[in-house]
């Protein structure tokens, strides 16, 4: 037998804290070497996202500014040693904004997320799996919501529920409940047609378990991946919203925002107010769409090339 | 085997399953008259189309949507099934009639281990069965089955197609059900594969003393276990007997094409036999034997009503031949 009859001494030094990071690097270069390309664009972009989701978590490592302080420096001076993005028409350090306003578009583009996600996956389930009128009905819901564009949408509600995070949360959120919801379901119809499934039934199990046990843990895997990416559409969107200035309150440090204020200025050469929040922005949707990019062409065996 | 002292533990009546579609009602099982006496094996045969298997997945009311039973009733040691609530339902599939599919190799969930399907097969009727006990009692019925226990940490794709299907048969024998319900067992099983399995259904059924519902489309399979044969055709039972009766004399002449269809080792035929025609349309309430288009001893009778099943001293067809007797 394999793995399953190894000696003691190889198990008792699988839990040792050395065990488990040689283990890890095994892991790591074996998938390295399994998945090539693959494996760099999901290397790349958890990189990218663990970098700027320090920034949300210590901010006081990366700068020593406040994003509000108009003292930080003279005005609208292009990027120095001591500001390494320049500063604002207001005397603001850019850096500094950039790195505070890293929590409001990450904390909103993952909480409208996640709040889709909680939605929509229950929904798709309930609604695939019994199928009959409400199904329908709710099929015809969400590809109404669906056929909007996002951003139209998004705008639409966040107009209706005036400014604040958790309303833009709430905005964005709507937009993207169709997705899970439609994804969920296709999973779910063809999952529940799954001989295991049948199986399942014949042993006596009730069908709140079969959906539970049986049917949502083989379609799970397919939503993760969805999540990435829509965290990076999310991500879009919640900075469109606020370069409309349909969002946040004014003075938040939001990279949205930051780019519409910078776009004022551009025209008197002050370049370094829109580029580096318009970086940021697209760095971060880069880093998610890698990360998803990545996770579905490990995660699913069909896109897998010999 | 029948004995008219022994109450059947199984006995279907009259029982009609309807598919209402666009263009009209499949009448997929009609009027089927079946018992089933414990300790006993029955094979169903007929090819396909001719309502075998959804004939076993009503005995746990697992028919597929839109199916439904139009009329009859099927008795569980005396208890209507039909008429059961959803709860005695639940309680009954599993632990008393249990199943086994077509394909062995996507019986069992990709994404659950299989001591975790054991788990879940136990708990689903008795929630407050320990984990080491399930654990435990999978090992045992595994070892009858020879899969060593160490593979009870192992997920379907390391195992072999073998080897899913004993671990089927354990699911479906680990609550020491009454009935064993085998729908098509060994149709995605290589033939080497096959013939472990029936030695290891036969070995079992006198191990836990099992009634066994053998659906299948290998004649062969159901004569080494079967003790009585139904066939089956167009959704209607069109003979019953003794594997032996069967084999001997087949008195529906769709049995004896059936017969003839099997191939002889021992004759110098170089050609198969085949049955000319194809599966009749079961759209709408039939008017004529099913069979008769493709009949070789087709009357004027068989044309314009339907034959009754009926007894011959301990054995029944259904066709307009043995109006006479035998």
């Amino acid at each position: 037998m394999n793995a399953t009859s190894s000696g003691p001494e190889i198990r008792a030094a699988k839990y040792s804290p050395a065990g488990i990071a040689a283990g890890l690097i095994r892991r790591f270069s074996a998938a390295a070497k399994r998945y090539r390309i693959e494996w760099w664009i999901l290397v790349a972009g958890a990189v990218v996202i663990a970098a700027i989701v320090s920034m949300t978590l210590f901010p006081h490592l990366f700068t020593h500014f406040r994003p509000e302080d108009m003292n930080a420096g003279p005005q609208m001076k292009p990027p120095s040693a001591a500001h390494l993005m320049g500063t604002d028409n207001l005397g603001r350090d850019v850096w500094s904004r950039i790195v505070y306003g890293a929590r409001t578009i990450l904390g909103v583009a993952i909480a409208a997320s996640l709040a889709s996600a909680l939605i929509g996956i229950p929904l798709g389930l309930v609604s695939g799996f019994s199928g009959g009128l409400g199904d329908k009905a709710l099929s015809l819901v969400m590809d109404s919501i669906y056929s909007f564009p996002g951003l139209i949408l998004a705008i639409a509600f966040a107009a209706m529920l005036g400014p604040g995070v958790i309303n833009i949360t709430v905005a964005v959120a709507v937009v993207y409940v169709p997705t899970y919801f439609r994804l969920v379901r296709g999973q779910t119809l063809s999952i529940k047609q799954e001989l295991y499934v049948e199986a399942a039934h014949a042993i006596g199990a009730r069908r709140p378990t079969v959906l539970a046990k049986y049917i949502f843990p083989n379609v799970i895997a397919t939503v993760v991946v969805v999540f990435s990416l829509n965290i990076a559409d999310a991500i879009m969107t919640e900075a469109a919203l606020s370069y409309i200035g349909l969002g946040l309150p004014a003075g938040m440090p939001d990279w949205g925002m930051d780019l519409s204020m910078g776009k004022k200025f551009l025209p008197s050469g002050v370049w370094w107010m829109i580029t580096y929040p318009g970086l940021m922005i697209m760095l971060l949707a880069l880093g998610f769409t890698m990360l998803g990019e990545g996770l579905s062409e490990i995660l699913n065996p069909r896109l897998q090339e010999y | 085997m029948p004995d008219s002292a022994n109450e059947p533990i199984l006995d279907i009546r009259d029982l009609s399953i309807i598919y209402p579609i666009s263009i009209g009602t499949v009448h997929a099982v009609q009027d089927v008259t079946l018992s089933l006496y414990k300790g006993e094996v029955l094979g169903i045969v007929g090819e396909s189309g001719c309502g075998k298997s959804t004939l076993g997945l009503s005995i746990l009311k697992l028919m597929k949507p839109p199916g439904r039973i139009s009329s009859g009733s099927i008795l569980y040691k005396g208890t209507d099934i039909l008429g059961m609530d959803d709860r005695a339902l639940l309680d009954m599939r599993g632990r008393n009639i249990a199943m086994i599919f077509q394909n062995p190799l996507t019986s069992l969930d990709p994404l659950m281990s299989v001591e975790r399907h054991f788990i879940e097969a136990i708990q689903v009727h008795e929630p407050h069965t320990g984990v080491a006990e399930c654990i435990e009692r999978a090992k045992k019925i595994l070892s009858d089955l020879g899969i060593e226990g160490n593979r009870l940490k192992e997920y379907p794709y390391q195992l072999s197609g073998g080897m899913r299907q004993r671990i089927m048969i354990g699911l479906a024998l680990i609550l020491h059900p009454d009935i064993l319900l085998a729908d098509e067992p060994t149709t995605a099983l290589d033939v080497i594969v096959e013939a472990g399995f029936t030695e290891l259904l036969i070995r079992l059924h006198e191990l836990y003393s099992l009634t066994v519902v053998l659906i299948s489309h290998n004649l062969g399979l159901v004569a080494q276990m079967a003790d009585r044969i139904a066939v089956m055709y167009g959704g209607r039972l069109v003979e019953l007997a003794t594997v032996n009766q069967i084999f001997e004399k087949p008195l529906h002449p769709y049995t004896q094409g059936l017969m003839n269809c099997v191939p002889n080792i021992l004759l110098e035929q170089k050609e198969l036999n085949a049955m000319p025609g194809s599966p009749p349309d079961l759209v709408g309430e039939p008017k004529s034997c099913p069979f008769a288009p493709r009949c070789p001893k087709a009357m004027d009778i068989c044309r314009s009503r339907v034959p009754p099943l009926k007894d011959y001293g301990g054995r029944q067809t259904a066709c307009w031949l043995y109006e006479g007797g035998v």
